[in-house]
């Protein structure tokens, strides 16, 4: 019966519920109830520290995901020395959040398989969890590095300034000739300070915070974060609102797998493709800015619901331009798939196994791609999404071509739900006042981004600002991903696996 | 290869006419050029400086507005009681002197970027190869950026080039805030390219700091490490905001051209 009290806390995706109501849990039962929970196949979809509101100690957090429930759970245990025991050996996806957590507190998860910086950055705390001294300059991917060694091994490192007009990164592979046998990604130069930015928030800039935590996914940040103050300030928002929210995080991706699938065909040479979805791209960002005058999305999200209106004039102005972006897609990306040399370059490269997916905890277009059929849409469902479902399409194969695949099923599906959605939108404002957020609580809002999951938590304070505000890009679960569908491929096929994932660097930096 | 030819066909020519046709039309809801009316800013109630997210508007002898803070997010607009501030459609924004991006209340030109002097002319005039270091933003300039690549807009034909390596480039084009940890990487890049060399700073995060103004983690923009002779404001700045200022360093555009209203 001791169970009873070792259950996280059960709530749901934009519900906020009092801290108090989360259970403080020994270290031991809550690394079990961890374990217990993805072996059940749930996910970690955040693991992070927070300080503890009463003591020095920190507290560490857990938000445990169970899609096929569509429910959250919640749990917490109070960390009092400067080490825990890690639970990477044995849970593989919370070895990053491990890591982070070493880095912003200072706490050494004890055991932990490969434990390096995340962002190469001072802990916020007065511990470092590698004995730096305060004095020593922190130098990004100035660190060990995992090596083969062999006469005829060599490492070839890139970054973090690379060829094309992409973030920084550093990129070490050990190869063997053109055979990769490992690659490991260094990141943390975008790191600008986002989430201790946001504490005692909000501010005039948190909104702005969220649009650029990622910038081709303004939207789906956005919108997690005004989810979070809605829930915390208990403010509903209108069913129009909420379509409009809808329409924008399709036309994101639409955007983005579109030029996703252009800059696939580009990596392989197959120039027709590649420059139509380049412009293809460029005429649905038009539409957003149809929608709120930016390309991006912003300002189109703001707590309370949206700042923009569309009246019938506009929606069928969006309707033609839908129309004739998806005929140009088509064509342009059909291609594709007969051509030889296109498929010869994308098929079987770069294959993620299904249980490593789930094992590293990839999500997004990554995870659907390998068989995990997950999305934030339908497990987690919030905002416009609880009413208008979208087909969940998976492929099988994990290679290059089904992270493709994937995309162009998704570009279809977003323009069908679009129309749907502008064809019978609700009437009624599109915002509405937001009170003061509830001192001591916490909120989950989730939404699926167009690379996957974009998870923000938000815990406020006695005085009902943030305490406390973890975001979880996509990219945080996914970069261990391509690291590992590298393994055993020629270095050649880097960028075509790397444009397949599509990751990005500010969204992991924060 | 019969459906390559079709599709060819059917896609058609789509790359702007600009600058020797009309430039595309910007949406009606896009947010660009900010203008004050002195006439309606009478009591300095201060109601813009509150609502401002980066600081953009200030207020000491005059109402001011630094574009090269602005997020172009219009709380401005909406907060001031007077409605003595307004967006204009108004794309042209980019400003060689970084003190020329603060636009004052009676003072309604924004003094747009001179062509380069004669010598950088002579060099880079018909052949301009930048390397675009990415360094502590979103990703949004950068996306923005890549868009002038695209048939769309086809940056090829003024001869200005994306290249890869900083040995082979005539300056940098700068993106983001300039985290410290990018600090090191943007100093060796510029020190590799040789000289004569400029430097182009795209969006709010590259000419100030943008949303991350006052970061510990920042260095606030391209300028805090290496000169910079063009500035671009916008967060993200439109392709055509971005063009446009590329074209006014290279003279393409009528030099000294002024905005009015």
């Amino acid at each position: 019966m001791i169970r009873e009290f070792a259950e996280p806390a059960a709530f749901t995706n934009g519900r906020s519920i009092a801290t108090d109501s989360i259970p403080v849990l020994t270290l031991e039962v809550f690394q079990t109830a961890i374990l217990d929970a993805v072996a059940q196949g749930q996910r970690v979809a955040a693991m992070f520290g927070a300080a503890g509101a009463r003591s020095e100690a920190i507290e560490l957090y857990v938000i445990l995901a169970d899609d096929g429930e569509n429910s959250l759970g919640a749990a917490r245990t109070t960390i009092a020395s400067d080490a825990f025991p890690s639970l990477t050996p044995r849970c593989p996806q919370v070895h990053l959040f491990e890591r982070e957590i070493a880095e912003q507190f200072g706490l050494c998860p004890t055991g932990h398989p490969w434990l390096k910086p995340v962002r190469f950055r001072r802990s916020w705390t007065r511990r470092d969890a590698w004995n730096r001294a305060p004095e020593q300059a922190i130098v990004p991917g100035v660190s060990d590095f995992y090596r083969v060694d062999g006469e005829e091994i060599h490492e070839v490192a890139v970054g973090p300034v690379h060829a094309g007009v992409i973030e920084p990164g550093h990129f070490r592979f050990q190869c063997h000739g053109e055979q990769v046998f490992h690659l490991e990604i260094a990141l943390g130069y975008q790191h600008r300070g986002v989430e201790e930015a946001m504490i005692g928030g909000p501010t005039a800039r948190s909104i702005h915070y969220a649009e650029t935590l990622a910038g081709d996914t303004t939207i789906a940040h956005a919108t997690a974060y005004c989810q979070a103050v809605e829930a915390l300030a208990n403010c509903q928002k209108t069913a129009r609102a909420q379509a409009l929210r809808g329409v924008a995080l399709e036309l994101e991706r639409l955007a983005n797998h579109v030029g996703d699938l252009g800059a696939l065909a580009g990596d392989v040479g197959f120039l027709p493709t590649a420059s139509y979805c380049g412009r293809i791209r460029g005429d649905f960002l038009n539409m957003t800015a149809l929608l709120c005058g930016s390309r991006f999305g912003r300002g189109m999200v703001r707590p309370g619901g949206v700042a923009f209106d569309v009246d019938d004039a506009r929606v069928a102005d969006l309707l033609k331009r839908l129309d004739a972006a998806e005929k140009d897609t088509a064509i342009a990306v059909n291609l594709l798939w007969d051509t030889p040399s296109v498929m010869a370059r994308f098929e079987d490269i770069g294959p993620l196994p299904r249980q490593i997916a789930a094992d590293l905890g990839i999500v997004g277009p990554a995870a659907r791609a390998s068989g995990l059929a997950r999305d934030v849409r339908r497990d987690q469902p919030s905002g416009i999404f609880r009413f208008a479902q979208i087909p969940v399409s998976t492929y099988e194969t994990g290679d290059v071509f089904a992270r493709a695949y994937i995309r162009w099923l998704e570009i279809q599906q977003s323009g069908e739900f679009i129309r749907g959605q502008l064809a019978a939108i609700p009437s009624g404002a599109v915002r509405v006042p937001v009170p003061a957020m509830a001192p001591n609580h916490l909120v989950v809002a989730l939404d699926e981004g167009w690379r996957g999951e974009v998870c923000h938590v938000a815990i406020t304070d006695g005085e009902g600002r943030f305490g406390r505000y973890k975001v979880v890009d996509p990219s945080f679960h996914n970069w261990t991903g391509l690291a590992y569908v590298l393994r055993n491929q020629q270095i050649s096929d880097f960028p075509v696996c790397n444009k397949s994932f599509n990751l990005s660097y500010c969204g992991h930096d924060l | 290869m019969f459906e390559v030819i079709a599709a060819r066909w059917q896609q058609g020519h789509r790359t702007t006419k600009y600058p020797d046709g009309p430039a595309p039309p910007m949406p009606d809801r896009f947010r660009g050029r900010l203008v004050i009316d002195v006439a309606k800013c009478t009591d300095g109630c201060r109601t813009c400086l509150q609502a401002c997210p980066t600081a953009a508007v200030s207020l000491t002898d005059k109402l001011r507005i630094d574009l090269g803070r602005c997020l172009f997010c219009a709380e401005c607009v909406a907060a001031c009681p007077q409605q003595a501030i307004t967006h204009t459609n108004e794309y042209r924004l980019a400003a060689g002197r970084r003190a020329d991006l603060v636009v004052g209340h009676d003072d309604r030109d924004l003094h747009l970027a001179a062509a380069m002097d004669a010598k950088l002319m002579k060099l880079f005039g018909r052949s301009l190869k930048l390397r675009q270091v990415s360094a502590g933003g979103c990703n949004a300039c950068e996306a923005d950026v890549n868009v002038l690549g695209t048939v769309g807009w086809d940056l090829g034909r003024f001869g200005i080039q994306m290249v890869a390596s900083p040995r082979h480039a005539d300056g940098l084009l700068i993106t983001g805030a300039v985290s410290r940890n990018m600090e090191l990487a943007l100093r060796k890049t510029y020190d590799a390219v040789a000289g004569p060399k400029i430097v182009i700073a795209v969006g709010a995060c590259a000419i100030s700091g943008g949303p991350y103004i006052g970061h510990d983690q920042v260095l606030g923009g391209g300028d805090a490490v290496v000169p910079v002779d063009l500035y671009i404001p916008g967060c993200p700045p439109h392709p055509l905001t971005i063009l446009d200022g590329l074209l006014r360093l290279l003279g393409r555009i009528e030099s000294g051209e002024r905005l009015l209203r």
